[in-house]
């Protein structure tokens, strides 16, 4: 059945006086506006760090790049382009917002002393350069040229270093450049075990 | 295109017509949910809680891998895990995603008294409206799958969405987006209804599961979120998935009958208001009026 | 991986053992279903318990965690006794018509021949192969060789085209895996002979009557890895795939699926310390000079006279030098030796459990962990504690307060106690994922670059900056100061913009490598200026006219720009291969050894599932893939598609050091096991395992009450120790828990979410039970024995710890310090506990 707008006129009037009659709320009953929270936000394209699938997942943030913003996660979801995920995450990968955005992140650099019973604050310059005057006390007290035999090793004995899962190649590859250079052998990783 | 243009089929509390009805086409979509590839990994949880920015729930282990036992106000996708014996004695661990069903005669929508505070769109989405719900509670009583949840603190009424903002800009829900396996797949109603039957089909062929069908309950004409069950003949055994649900005959009895009696006697009241008046006339005050 | 996670919609037949990618990798698992979906292909399940992988499964085994080579071995046994092999893949592709020396001798007793019971070590000089010719007469060449000296393997091997000859690897592995009948089975893994046979017949079925167009997959994760014989149950898989012709095709291949973003190229890049990046071997003390050390880490070929190997590896030089060159840039020259006398050299192991072991002792001072959470991770917890407290200074680099850094205050140490630990801390706040740019490498050897979104919070530093300011400050203490050899130190190549923030792209840049001075490839005559990126490996010198600083990864980041940051959609073959998506290693190979994925003369066995294929016209191999093989090899030629192994072939004989206990796997028992070997009661564990001998080293035996079996795993909610620190996380699971069969609940008198506690011979965990019908009573050999299982999530640093709403026990307060004696991966399967209530 065709209803012409004269018809729908009609109908419509005799519905509004059918409801004024009947005393009923007149409100118009639309449904709620909701807006795409993600409408104009920047969309960066990286990938989730947890497990080996590596699925690709587009992180949006607020504000579009521009000079006078400071931008802030504002959701996290799949990327439909990468051929493995397709657009979903698992549900670690699907919060990833609150692992960006968390309270319980480590901002400052810290030191616990010998013998203290808590933490106390440090510079960045004072962290490093204590760490760098300790690498350097402990690769001089535990550098073996030689060995037994005569072979030379040129190895450090007294540093180890071990490396996390989500270490990118560049960074693992920087620290074979440093920690090989500075003979160390105990160079480990999460891959391991 | 924002959803205030959407086509709404159905208004709660709402007497006569409904606005703008029959002005535009529009598909009906659906959420199909294959259990049969369900892996109960929560990713359709989580999803849903970051996109519609919900507030984390206090839970507890209770030797479950399901931490709450049904869907709450702020927790509106949960899957219900439930190990179960075969009749040969192998196992299953049979995972159902429970939220909304987005029934076709939705009993929430039928039992609200709130104008507007429940719609039903053109497309199949049941859609709550929080501005006008009026948090009496009725639509928890009218959902045969027990799905809305009362906020103590809004004192209002919530529910799934279907992602109603991300579907109204072309965009799939977030459960749907997010599902590793594919168990959840989003389009229209006969597509979904197709690829399920086909799933079911291939299921009883390939997989030997005899029974394998298609969870799209008549009662209700129907929802726009529909199940492949490993055994359509006891959805029961997936978290208590009602066998035929039905709008309660409560809700019935007082939105049909009860409410045109009521209408009738309403109207009837007029009609005597008005027949008195041209009866007797306007009352008028008493000439002499008593003064203190 | 072999092949790649899309790879697997191909398959015909899925076997995942030793993984749970539902709960693991489930957005990877998603190519399983597929197959599934598509395929009808059919998916087995073996594990301790019934996963969520298992779920989807088309048949489940419940096994006895660390029984799979007895498993697999029955498998092998099955498929020889049913013909279920393919024969010509086998012929021509595997070292099965090898012939191994006399005096080899099988380990029906638990031993290999050479075992010294002294050193517990192998003299593995008979596990090789017989020099010489074509023995059984089918093709009389070859001419016979002196018998080449006992270390290396003879260039001519003696093989048998029959597969007759009774000392040929096939008619060894015959014998030696004829005795992992289906009872034997039964009586190690618990599985029922007939659920056994139900298993073995479904597996096979892909070979049913020779036929090699079907194809079939075996997928595993850390379940295998994390035992003493890790690496053999590994093996036991491969061979079985190599026998029934299944590895370097579409849809098959041994997958491991790895547990993290970047641990695969955390390995490739060498962040371990037996390895330098492209998997060269480490210098040893005897490697006087450069040419000493190459000469022994670069193989000859050795084959059957008339064959054909490409032996990859003989390019080996040109990888070593081309690293130094990158390391030491104008300070490496030929007089110099490449400076390799830069390089630290080794000569016993450094892997993780010995550095623990070794801090505990005292000779390590001072460690460095940058997002490693060395307390929670590897085994025994209160020994990595108590190392640390001997530790003059540790380091932390992380995002999150973690339990390393916190050590020194960890339950159960009073205020007094830590006033005793001298153990000075410095906990250095890094930029998360977000944060960064830079690639990673997925298990199906994907390289993908990041881009950063955000920058890091707080004071919070990149972790590659952090890294640059302390060496920078060790060079300049050097500089100033001397100090013993700074050699290396003061010359490390060192070429960033910005020295204390240097930019990951250029680091890229460097890992892909470039001309040093002006190169022309002899075939193509393309020249390659000096400065410019090379294209790729092949065109690696030796004589120190490039530099490179990981050779598989060379093609990487060319001038035409970064290939790890390509997203092209595209796929035209359908079979998931995506070539101009990402880079993948080596050379942007999709499925290694997809030689193999076609016939000797060159056919795809399957012509609907075609990675690549000889093409008579160009005379060249061309296809959907990159060929994993010499591009104009004629197949007439007979190269071995394996071009990685100096004999051409797949080794289901590992010959020499391939393998530290035995060149076929054998079943051996956890190092804590309820029985004793039933195939060799008197070597019931693997005899070359080390055990350690610090009082904190202790193992439980069944006569101490520890009767039940544990594993240890993940869950699908949470990540390693990272999403204790996320809401979203914890409130899908809020707490520790452990899984216990409804029987021993039953026992107890438990009820689910009662807690319970678990202690092993190291220490005590405390949390809810979870009572199941997912883990049932096992009978193993005539016994009944329990199993049970906990997810290793929980810590005593995190939302719900802080919150002391747990015990703040973790899993490894339980696991032993033991490790596999080719991996070194530790054993956190399979180990003794009690269990009772708490």
């Amino acid at each position: 059945m065709e209803t012409s707008r004269r018809d729908f006129l009609k109908v419509a009037t005799f519905g509004g006086a059918a409801t004024t009659v009947f005393g009923f709320d007149l409100r118009p009953a639309y449904a709620q506006l909701r807006e795409l929270k993600i409408a104009r936000a920047t969309e960066t394209r990286s990938t989730c760090p947890y497990c080996s699938v590596s699925c690709g997942v587009i992180i949006y943030t607020l504000g579009d790049k521009a000079k006078n913003v400071t931008p802030q996660v504002i959701h996290v979801e799949g990327d439909p382009d990468h051929p493995i995920n397709r657009g979903t995450l698992c549900p670690k990968g699907a919060s990833l917002e609150q692992d960006i955005l968390n309270d319980r992140r480590l901002l400052r650099p810290q030191v616990r002393r010998p013998g203290a019973t808590d933490w106390q604050d440090i510079s960045w310059d004072d962290a490093l350069n204590e760490t760098a005057r300790w690498v350097k006390m402990t690769r001089d007290d535990t550098f073996v040229a030689k060995d037994a035999q005569g072979h030379t090793v040129n190895r450090c004995e007294g540093i180890a270093w071990t490396g996390g899962c989500t270490d990118t190649n560049e960074f693992n590859y920087l620290v074979v450049k440093t920690m090989r250079s500075l003979g160390v052998c105990y160079l480990e990783n999460q891959a391991r075990v | 295109m924002s959803q205030a243009t959407l086509e709404i089929r159905r208004i709660s509390g709402h007497a006569g017509s409904v606005p703008g009805a029959g002005l535009r086409r529009e598909f009906e979509v659906c959420k199909l949910i294959d259990t049969t590839t369900c892996i109960g990994c929560k990713a359709c949880e989580v999803a849903c809680l970051e996109w519609n920015g919900l507030t984390f729930s206090e839970t507890t282990f209770n030797n479950s891998y399901q931490t709450m036992p049904e869907t709450q106000w702020n927790y509106w996708n949960l899957i219900k895990f439930n190990e179960h014996e075969r009749d040969d004695g192998t196992l299953q661990l049979l995972m159902r995603k429970d939220q909304c069903m987005h029934c076709e005669e939705p009993g929430c929508l039928a039992a609200c008294p709130a104008d507007g505070a429940i719609v039903q769109y053109v497309n199949g989405i049941v859609d709550f409206q929080q501005d006008h719900c009026i948090g009496c509670g009725y639509c928890m009583t009218g959902c045969p799958f027990n799905i809305p949840k009362f906020s103590p603190t809004a004192r209002k009424v919530f529910k799934c969405t279907l992602c109603v903002d991300r579907v109204t800009q072309g965009l799939e829900p977030a459960c749907i987006k997010s599902c590793p396996t594919g168990c959840l797949h989003f389009g229209t109603k006969p597509e979904m209804k197709a690829l399920a039957e086909t799933r079911a089909a291939q299921l009883r062929q390939e997989s030997g599961f005899a029974h394998a069908g298609v969870y799209d309950p008549a009662g209700i004409a129907g929802t726009h979120v529909i199940y492949v069950l490993h055994d359509a003949t006891n959805p029961e055994a997936y978290g208590g998935l009602p066998n035929d649900p039905r709008i309660p005959w409560t809700v019935k009895l007082w939105k049909t009958p009860l409410k045109w009696i009521g209408n009738l006697a309403i109207v009837a009241g007029l009609v005597g208001v008005v027949g008195h008046y041209l009866r007797f006339g306007p009352k008028l005050p008493p000439e002499e009026e008593e003064r203190p | 991986m072999t092949n790649g996670w899309i790879d697997i919609k191909n398959t015909d037949m899925m076997m995942i053992m030793g993984g749970n990618p539902a709960e693991n990798h489930p957005c990877g698992f998603k190519w399983a279903i597929e197959a599934k979906r598509d395929r009808n292909a059919k998916l087995i399940v073996v594990d301790p318990r019934f996963t969520r992988t298992a779920s989807t499964a088309d048949l489940f085994l419940q096994i006895r965690a660390g029984t799979d080579i007895a498993f697999l071995g029955g498998l092998i046994n099955y498929a020889l006794e049913n013909n279920r092999i393919a024969k010509e893949y086998l012929i021509n592709y595997t070292n099965a018509p090898f012939l191994i020396q006399e005096g080899f001798k099988l380990p029906e007793d638990g031993l290999y021949s050479g075992f010294d019971e002294a050193t517990k070590t192998y003299d593995k000089a008979t596990w090789n192969y017989q020099p010489g010719g074509e023995v059984s007469g089918k093709v009389a060449e070859g001419d016979p060789l002196a018998a080449a000296a006992p270390p290396t393997l003879p260039p001519n091997v003696a093989y048998d085209l029959m597969l007759q000859h009774p000392r040929c690897v096939l008619q060894l592995l015959k014998k030696h895996y004829s005795r992992y009948t289906p009872e034997v089975v039964e009586r190690i893994t618990g599985i029922p002979r007939a659920q056994f046979l139900k298993a073995a017949d479904l597996f096979t079925s892909v070979r049913k009557d020779g036929d090699l167009k079907k194809v079939a997959t075996i997928i595993y994760a850390v379940g295998w890895t994390q035992h003493t014989f890790g690496t053999q149950i590994i093996r036991t898989a491969a061979m079985l795939q190599l026998l029934m012709g299944n590895i370097g095709r579409t849809g098959g291949g041994v997958n491991a699926l790895r547990g993290h973003s970047n641990i695969q190229g955390a390995t490739d890049m060498a962040g371990i310390f037996d390895n330098l990046p492209g998997y060269l071997k480490v210098p040893v003390p005897a490697d006087s000079d450069l040419a000493a050390y190459l000469k022994r880490i670069t193989p000859t070929s050795s084959k059957p006279g008339p064959w054909d190997s490409f032996n990859y590896w003989s390019n080996t030089p040109k990888f070593a030098v081309s690293f130094l060159k990158a390391m030491y840039g104008d300070a490496a020259t030929k007089q110099n030796d490449f400076a390799f006398h830069y390089l630290p050299k080794i000569d016993r192991n450094y892997s993780w459990v010995e550095i623990w072991d070794n801090m505990y002792r005292g000779s390590i001072k001072g460690m460095l962990a940058f997002g490693m959470n060395g307390v929670m991770i590897g085994p025994d917890q209160q020994k990595n504690i108590d190392a640390l407290k001997k530790a003059d200074w540790l380091v932390v680099g992380e995002i999150y307060p973690d339990e390393t850094s916190e050590f020194w205050r960890a339950p159960g140490i009073t205020a007094d106690e830590m006033k005793k630990i001298n153990t000075t801390v410095y906990r250095l706040p890094c930029a998360g994922f977000a944060e960064k740019d830079g690639s990673m490498t997925n298990s199906a050897r994907w390289l993908q670059w990041k881009n950063a979104a955000v920058p890091p919070p707080g004071e919070a530093r990149l972790d590659q900056d952090i890294v640059a300011q302390i060496f920078l400050r060790v060079r300049d203490l050097y500089r100033k100061e001397g100090g013993k050899f700074p050699d290396p130190i003061l010359n490390l190549t060192w070429p960033y913009i910005d020295p204390e923030h240097p930019a990951l792209s250029d680091l890229a840049k460097e890992i892909n490598g470039k001309a040093v001075a002006d190169i022309t490839d002899p075939a193509t005559k393309q020249t390659i200026r000096a400065g410019q990126q090379l294209p790729g490996f092949a065109f690696l010198r030796d004589d120190g006219s490039t530099s490179c600083g990981n050779w598989i990864y060379s093609g990487c980041w060319t001038e035409a720009g970064p290939q790890l940051a390509r997203r092209g959609t595209e796929d035209p073959s359908g079979l998931g291969i995506y070539p101009n998506w990402a880079w993948s290693w080596p050379a942007n190979r999709r499925v290694l050894y997809n030689r193999a994925s076609c016939d000797p003369a060159g056919k795809p066995w399957d012509p609907d599932r075609r990675q690549i294929w000889w093409d008579e016209d160009s005379h060249k191999w061309i296809g959907n893939d990159v060929p994993d093989f010499k591009p104009d090899s004629n197949p007439k030629d007979h190269m071995g598609p394996f071009i990685m192994n100096p004999e051409g072939v797949g080794r289901i004989f590992g010959p020499l050091a391939a393998f530290a206990d035995g060149p076929f796997p054998e079943y051996y028992e956890p190092i804590e096991s309820p029985i004793a070997n039933p195939l060799h009661p008197n070597q019931s564990s693997n005899p070359v395992v080390k055990k350690f001998n610090t009082p904190m080293d202790k193992y439980g035996t069944i006569e101490q009450g520890f009767t039940v079996v544990c594993t240890t795993y993940r869950l699908t909610e949470h990540y390693h120790y990272w999403t204790k620190n996320n809401p979203m996380n914890v409130q899908l699971i809020p707490e520790p828990f452990i899984e216990i069969p409804v029987e021993l609940a039953d026992e107890m008198g438990i009820r689910g979410a009662q807690k319970i506690k678990v202690t092993s011979a190291r220490g005590t965990y405390i949390a809810k039970a979870f009572v199941t019908r997912r883990i049932k009573p096992m009978t193993i050999d005539g016994k009944k024995v329990y199993q049970i299982g906990l997810p290793i999530h929980q810590g005593f640093r995190g939302i719900q710890e802080d919150a002391e709403k747990d015990a703040r026990t973790p899993a490894n307060l339980l696991t032993p310090t033991v490790y596999d004696p080719n991996a070194y991966t530790p054993e956190f399967k399979g180990f003794l506990v009690k269990v009772e209530k708490a």
